[in-house]
């Protein structure tokens, strides 16, 4: 497994550019598979626009103390953007004011952002409904000085959402890294010992799984059965719900694609699974993504490929939400990720 | 024309066998999904029955599909190589049996 991101191995695909011409080239160029804009105007959605704002998103850097293999971020210890805390100045500005009820932070590790407590507690004031932090776990024991997270968490009332590919431990660090499962268990049963998904407390630890491979979630809700039993009974830990992620085709997921020569297959898998229903509640229709630096995007995907915002309004220091509702969704075939079988958002499933 | 009887690339062309035989090809395709619904077996335990057959009838493509079905669906691979050898044993057993007639013609024609 390698320990650097594409970025500090000055790796071609370190280049959105580059991603978007092979997602927009071979299988589709030549007229295999139908591009997404073709395939989305079938379903009568041609242009994709949003619907009411639920979530604000924001990326507090994209450092982080794993390298994982199909990380769409393209994280690592090496990536040195990191929101400033003047960009979190003017994200609270927005957070004030915003309609959307959920706050959602996420990295890298957000927790590595040396100004990532000051920003929770400033946060959590501003009384937003749902407020998530997207936690790695092994950040938490990475370092003395993040032990005692899990009661910070609790203090803020913090919903945590965290991966955790496997309920086993050999697919699990073949993904994430030699040494993650253990240590995931380890922070899981710390949160659990807080209050996390405990009777009689609010505190909601919800974990994400996604496959380890060139192959799609299976249904969610039998895969939330089968984590739950074997957690339960081979480490004692108890979660609330399990969010089933696709992996999206860029970034070292795409790298993965192409060196396994999985590419091809992958995206006729998702093509053929593409689901009319998915499409229409798609999350790009209820978020925004703040990216390190501040400028904003349809989601999270996009924002690695640097496709901002089709708006007059494109950085979180001029947010108008008014502005930003009107705008089209920006879409390529790293979309049909989103649109597979059950449909695929951070939130999980949304068909 | 491939040059090989299989090409991984025709697994996904399955459904084209439809185009000459509409009504045929829908009742089995219809037929292949509700065999493969949840039932009085689980739809996992369906899967690794399929995995099994798939390599006791040694069809590479269901094989392929197969073993992907049952990543999907969290199948562990510790799993899927006792289905395969609960279908090689099955296969063995089918040819050892035969050594009953074998072992019966063998008494019938010896003095």
């Amino acid at each position: 497994m390698t320990k650097k991101s594409l970025s500090a191995r000055k790796n071609d695909l370190s280049n959105p550019q580059k991603q978007l011409e092979i997602l927009s080239n071979g299988i589709f160029k030549d007229g295999d598979l139908p591009y997404f804009k073709d395939k989305i105007a079938e379903t009568g959605i041609s242009p994709l626009k949003p619907g009411k704002l639920e979530v604000l998103q924001l990326n507090l850097g994209y450092m982080c103390n794993q390298v994982c293999s199909h990380c769409h971020v393209d994280a690592g210890p090496d990536r040195k953007e990191i929101m400033t805390r003047e960009t979190m100045e003017q994200c609270l500005e927005v957070i004030r004011k915003t309609s959307a009820h959920t706050l959602d932070l996420t990295g890298g590790a957000p927790e590595m952002n040396p100004n990532f407590r000051w920003f929770v507690e400033e946060a959590s004031e501003a009384g937003i409904k749902d407020f998530i932090v997207r936690s790695n776990l092994t950040i938490i024991l990475a370092n003395k000085k993040y032990h005692d997270l899990p009661e910070f968490f609790k203090k803020y009332n913090v919903h945590v959402v965290s991966s955790l590919p496997f309920y086993k431990k050999e697919k699990t660090d073949k993904q994430r890294g030699s040494g993650v499962f253990d240590k995931s268990i380890k922070v899981l049963q710390m949160l659990n010992k807080v209050g996390y998904a405990q009777e009689g407390t609010a505190l909601k630890l919800d974990l994400v799984y996604n496959p380890a491979g060139a192959f799609l979630p299976t249904n969610q809700e039998l895969m939330e059965q089968d984590f739950k039993k074997a957690l339960k009974r081979d480490f004692n830990i108890d979660f609330n719900s399990l969010f089933a992620i696709t992996n999206l085709p860029i970034s070292r997921f795409l790298e993965y694609l192409i060196a396994s020569e999985n590419y091809e297959d992958y995206m006729y898998e998702l093509v053929n699974a593409y689901n009319p229903e998915a499409v229409k509640s798609v999350m790009c229709t209820n978020t925004i993504s703040v990216s390190w630096d501040g400028w904003l995007y349809d989601c999270d995907f996009n924002q690695m490929l640097e496709l901002k915002v089709a708006s007059s309004v494109k950085h979180i220091s001029e947010y108008n939400e008014d502005a930003l509702q009107d705008r089209e969704i920006i879409i390529s075939q790293h979309c049909y990720g989103c649109t597979a079988g059950a449909g695929s958002s951070c939130q999980g499933t949304v068909a | 024309m491939s040059k090989t009887y299989y090409d991984p690339a025709d697994l996904r062309k399955f459904g084209d066998i439809t185009e000459w035989s509409e009504e045929l090809g829908e009742k089995f395709f219809d037929y292949y999904g509700k065999v493969f619904e949840e039932g009085a077996l689980s739809a996992r335990e369906k899967s690794l029955i399929a995995l099994a057959v798939s390599h006791v009838v040694q069809c590479p493509y269901c094989i392929d599909a197969y073993t992907k079905d049952g990543l999907e669906r969290g199948i562990e691979k510790e799993e899927m190589m006792e289905a395969v050898h609960v279908g090689a044993a099955i296969k063995s057993g089918a040819t050892l049996v035969h050594g009953v007639q074998m072992m019966n013609k063998h008494k019938k024609l010896s003095m």
